[in-house]
């Protein structure tokens, strides 16, 4: 009991350190943006070690002997000679096996995902007076008149301006819908910040306060 | 200098004293605001309320420390929800400060509800690179993960038996801070075409509804409010709930705010062109 309150005495202090700056700069927030700096480097090395270069490394090659495992360690040992002037170029082997493989999965999935299945999205539904089918017309408009914006063939003028001034006002409410959940966001990152400070405030009081 | 023009060039340091003392007073007076539920979140309660009791349900809690103040009350929310259903839980994280975060809640929501490790849920543990390790276990959960997080092996657990990738899984929610949602859209559910859901950040919400007109998920639970949506439905007020008041609060100052700016940009800019000043 007594050490989770000395663990979150710690917390409380760092975030206190941490908000110092909404003030200004200083040593305390310094200190601690380091110290974040400093443990997550050191936590990540450690995790890599631990659950990833023994399970999917070492022990395939030590204990279950599935030799395949060679060739993707070789690979990933050749990008540790970046780091030589003499030696770099092996890297980039390792670097084209990479963006190859990358290359050929992404470019087919990506294209179905965010742009195939989009359209198909866009197209698909009926355009009716139902409630779905205004939604689908005013999908339409949406996409149709915010790549308008973006067509700079030609000058903005006559429908094609109109249609341009439509697209900016359309792209203006996605931005706002976007500005009111990052507020959300951001608000919901002090109120847990506060609502610690709070909770350990509280535990204080019944520590000393009996 | 008139009111409003002071407005105009007030120090950012009193807007942050003002949105701090907004969020310290629901802390002292505390009151409960209403939550009204959105079908892309109802959704996703369907889901796992409909699963059967030898379905399961895999759960990617992509997120760190950094946003745990908006995803964990929806991590809660739906762990809770699976294990008072007693449905068994796959779970995986693909963040790297995830690890020890997602340790800690599974555990202690497993002792709060009484399941095995092992038997009713298995935390898989951490891999770099979301794109190929979802591609990876969409082939086998044993080949990135050859063991547990605790160093089991995938075969020695219960829960694992016969369970060989996404196929044997009825669905996924993935609650992530950044683009891994991206990553599970493309490579899981684009590849392996298996049910998706995602709870996401306020920030990155604006930009996934499309994908749940296109069908590409199934449901989404965006920021705190979702996650107290959620909390709603199981009828479990948790984090959720909590923060929803505070939001309140700091989002009729930040109004007000903008409001007041608003009126004195017009107003002084009205004052300087009839004076001839600056526009």
């Amino acid at each position: 009991m007594t050490g989770q309150l000395l663990l979150n005495g710690v917390a409380a202090f760092l975030t206190l350190c941490i908000f110092s700056f909404l003030y200004k700069d200083n040593p305390f927030y310094k200190f601690a943006e380091r110290l974040v700096a400093g443990i997550a480097t050191g936590y990540w090395t450690m995790l890599l070690f631990h659950t990833n270069f023994v399970p999917v490394v070492w022990n395939r090659l030590a204990h279950e002997e599935r030799y395949e495992y060679i060739i993707p360690t070789l690979l990933g040992l050749m990008m540790w000679t970046r780091f030589s002037k003499k030696w770099s170029w092996v890297s980039r082997y390792s670097i084209a096996f990479y963006i190859g493989i990358s290359s050929g999965i992404t470019i087919t999935l990506a294209l179905y995902a965010s742009l195939f299945r989009q359209l198909e999205a866009t197209i698909k539904q009926p355009i009716d007076f139902s409630a779905a089918g205004i939604s689908t017309l005013l999908v339409i408009i949406g996409v149709l008149s915010a790549l308008v914006y973006f067509f700079f063939s030609a000058a903005h003028k006559g429908t094609l301006g109109v249609v341009s001034r439509l697209g900016i006002y359309i792209i203006m409410i996605g931005f706002g819908a976007g500005f009111g959940l990052t507020v959300m966001g951001r608000v919901a990152l002090l109120v847990q910040r506060i609502i610690f400070l709070k909770d350990y405030v509280n535990s204080l009081g019944r520590l000393f306060g009996g | 200098m008139t009111f409003l023009e002071k407005m105009m060039q007030i120090d950012r340091r009193w807007i942050y004293l003002a949105i701090g003392l907004a969020v310290i007073i629901p802390a002292i007076f505390s009151f409960t605001a209403p939550v009204s539920v959105t079908p892309e979140v109802k959704k996703i309660y369907d889901f796992v309320e409909g699963l059967g009791p030898n379905d399961y349900l895999f759960l990617a809690m992509d997120y760190d420390p950094s946003s745990m103040a908006e995803l964990n009350p929806m991590a809660e929310a739906v762990l809770k929800h699976a294990f008072t259903k007693d449905r068994k839980v796959i779970i995986v994280t693909l963040a790297q400060f995830g690890p020890g975060m997602v340790e800690e809640i599974t555990t202690r929501l497993a002792n709060e509800f009484s399941r095995v490790r092992g038997e009713d849920y298995a935390f898989l543990g951490y891999r770099p690179y979301p794109a190929i390790t979802i591609m990876l276990m969409g082939t086998d959960f044993r080949v990135p993960f050859p063991q547990d997080y605790y160093g089991a092996t995938l075969d020695s657990l219960p829960i694992m038996r016969g369970i060989k990738n996404f196929n044997n899984v009825k669905g996924v929610i993935d609650l992530t801070a950044g683009n891994t949602a991206d990553f599970w859209i493309t490579y899981g559910n684009g590849r392996y075409n298996f049910p998706l859901a995602i709870g996401i950040t306020g920030v990155m919400a604006a930009d996934y509804y499309q994908y749940l007109q296109s069908g590409q998920i199934f449901g989404i639970i965006p920021g705190v409010k979702g996650a107290a949506e959620y909390e709603r439905l199981i009828d479990m007020p948790g984090q959720g709930m909590q923060q929803v008041s505070y939001q309140v609060v700091a989002h009729a100052v930040i109004i007000l705010f903008i409001v007041i700016s608003n009126v004195a940009y017009f107003a002084t800019r009205k004052q300087k062109s009839t004076t001839g000043g600056a526009r």
